[in-house]
């Protein structure tokens, strides 16, 4: 039976009652009186079921085809032409020639590497912070419904507010960071900070990890908020500390969230775009260039859309590999994708 | 060590750490918003001024009221506001409508295929935008479209809608059959039911997922970045980069440009805090 259960017992006794109601009584066989209910149910030509699905989800259907799908596969396509946008008319079939091609560039390989890095070290950071954070705004204090309310504040900031204001801060002249490090006699003159590639990259991931704690403490904390207190008080009549409660409580029960969190965040973190964007423009020297704005550059700097495609489908095909266990796991944690 | 002392020490510990929370998480923003009342003088002076010698608003009714003229790049403001609040309310007015109905229809009637349709309602949430953003931009290109308002509504579309029908199916879904069933019997047709009884009380829902899908849609930059170039169609978060790269190095204006563009969300997401984290929990969505 459907989530849309009809309930024909149910129908049946409303039915029953409706009759008696009207000086009628029942007598005939099921079968025919379950014919005679549901044909009694009103008919226009919406109550059909196809009908209604088909009513109530075309719209959607067609937008999410012409605007994901098609555009989708149209970019497989395109990623076997020699596709250039200053050479129009001309896009020859080269097969998977743009695949082969990223496979031995250098730069594709060190921009693979570095969006591992950039994510692994992110999400990681991110996590271990995210559960700190969130066991600190589970205890009790004074104003603590306003430190949450703050939390949500990273995450409302737009992307490009969040880049300008560390690209301000990191700026090598009259940044924040460098007037705060000479203040406090950390350094003794003032540091280009984003023009060592390393460095720099180091430093948009911590702008990454600033935006993006917030909301994984958020979603912690409301896991947190749903573990019974008995268990807690269970556990302190038995002599447990606080590490144990931590261990053999708190963790197992918040492992599912913080899986399933893990895998979304390193999705959002292999697609970074925004941030390195404003704050680096991949640079300097390409240190901080991810898969994404290797892809960007290809195709809107050097319009070679072929190749930029490749490089977008190497993307999907690292996205599909985290994206797979996350489906797995959100369907298993509410038993059932639409069940 | 006696029992009352450690509570105490824990005690100090707490709020040591909670002050350090609160410092990290406002010291960038508030930093931001010092530039935006700062004068050009203060932030170029070394050592730093940490607070301006005179604050002043000045640049606020600069980008509000236009600018001094045409050439001016704080004249541009007003429109690219005008525009981010067109394109992100037409995209959330379409989705939610569309995405509601169709949300109501994966959560509650059982029909072949469901399971494949969920799936592509997900899809946008792992797809990198690079991937959708050469494509459409080709598509947009040869509608003629490129820089205008209905092609950055029509590409937003193509990851609000699919994050709208997931948030709505856990709405929908969070209200009992019963009622509706009630309806049904009593002789309502299942459209009637969906318009009568079903969407009034899931009304909170749609607010909250309204309000989710706008702040998102006016945060929104990679697509803006590529499918707008002038004016006529440039949303605030693509002119507030402009300001960091393009006009010269006028931090105070690009401060002050920072700080508008994200009042509304900000402020959106500070009133309706509840819903915000009940949407972000619910479906784990990007913002």
């Amino acid at each position: 039976m459907g989530t849309y259960a009809f309930d024909y017992n149910r129908r049946k006794s409303c039915a029953t009652i409706r009759l008696k109601k009207r000086g009628l009584e029942v007598v005939c066989r099921e079968d025919v009186f379950l014919k005679m209910v549901k044909n009694s149910l009103p008919t226009s030509p919406f109550e059909k079921k196809g009908n209604v699905v088909l009513l109530l989800l075309l719209p959607s259907l067609i937008l999410i085809f012409g605007l994901l799908i098609y555009p989708l596969i149209y970019s497989f396509y395109i990623s076997l032409l020699d596709f250039n946008l200053t050479r129009p008319g001309v896009a020859p079939f080269i097969g998977l020639n743009n695949y082969v091609r990223a496979l031995s560039d250098d730069l594709f390989l060190s921009s693979f590497l570095r969006t591992i890095y950039f994510s692994v070290v992110t999400v990681c950071t991110e996590i271990v912070l995210g559960v700190a954070i969130a066991l600190l705004l589970k205890q009790k204090f004074r104003g603590r419904g306003i430190v949450r309310g703050l939390a949500i504040l990273p995450w409302a900031l737009p992307t490009v507010v969040n880049g300008i204001m560390w690209k301000w801060i990191y700026n090598a002249n009259y940044g924040a960071l460098n007037a705060l490090l000479f203040n406090l006699g950390l350094i003794s003159e003032y540091q280009v900070w984003l023009g060592e590639p390393m460095r720099a990259l180091h430093l948009v991931m911590l702008a990454n990890i600033w935006k993006e704690t917030p909301v994984g403490v958020l979603m912690i904390l409301a896991t947190l908020e749903g573990i019974p207190e008995e268990l807690y008080e269970a556990s302190r009549v038995d002599g447990a500390n606080t590490w144990q409660r931590f261990r053999y409580i708190t963790l197992p029960l918040i492992k599912p969230m913080i899986g399933i969190l893990f895998l979304i965040k390193i999705i959002w973190a292999v697609r970074e775009f925004d941030l390195i964007y404003i704050v680096t423009r991949g640079g300097p020297g390409g240190g901080t260039t991810v898969l994404s704005y290797l892809a960007y550059l290809n195709s809107f700097k050097f319009f070679k859309m072929g190749y930029g495609s490749a490089i977008a489908y190497f993307l999907i095909a690292l996205v599909m590999v985290i994206g797979i266990p996350y489906i797995i796991a959100i369907t298993r944690s509410q038993g059932g994708l639409f069940e | 060590m006696t029992v009352a002392l450690n509570k105490k020490l824990v005690g100090f510990f707490l709020y040591f750490a909670v002050g350090l929370l609160v410092v990290v998480i406002l010291a960038p923003y508030l930093w931001l918003f010092i530039s935006s009342i700062s004068t050009k003088k203060d932030l170029t002076s070394v050592p730093l001024r940490w607070f301006p010698s005179k604050p002043t608003f000045e640049n606020y009714s600069r980008l509000l009221l236009g600018g001094t003229g045409a050439t001016d790049a704080a004249s541009q403001f007003g429109r690219c506001a005008l525009n981010s609040l067109i394109v992100a309310s037409a995209v959330t007015l379409i989705s939610v409508f569309f995405g509601s109905l169709s949300a109501y229809c994966l959560a509650r009637i059982d029909f072949k295929g469901r399971n494949i349709l969920s799936l592509t309602i997900i899809l946008p949430q792992l797809l990198p935008p690079i991937a959708l953003i050469i494509p459409l931009y080709l598509i947009v290109r040869k509608l003629g479209l490129l820089d205008t308002r209905p092609a950055l509504i029509m590409t937003y579309i193509s990851f609000i809608l699919p994050l709208v029908i997931w948030l709505m199916i856990g709405h929908f879904r969070s209200i009992p059959t019963d009622i509706e069933e009630a309806a049904r019997i009593d002789g309502c047709s299942r459209i009637g039911a969906l318009f009568r009884v079903v969407l009034p009380l899931v009304a909170p829902g749609i607010a909250a997922t309204f309000i989710f899908a706008f702040i998102i849609a006016w945060n929104e930059f990679f697509y803006a970045l590529i499918f707008s170039s002038t004016q006529s169609s440039k949303t605030l978060s693509v002119l507030v980069e402009e300001f960091s790269s393009k006009f010269g190095e006028d931090y105070v204006l690009m401060s002050t440009a920072g700080v508008l563009a994200s009042l509304p969300p900000v402020v959106l997401a500070l009133i309706f805090q509840k819903y915000i984290v009940q949407g972000l929990t619910a479906g784990s969505v990007k913002g």
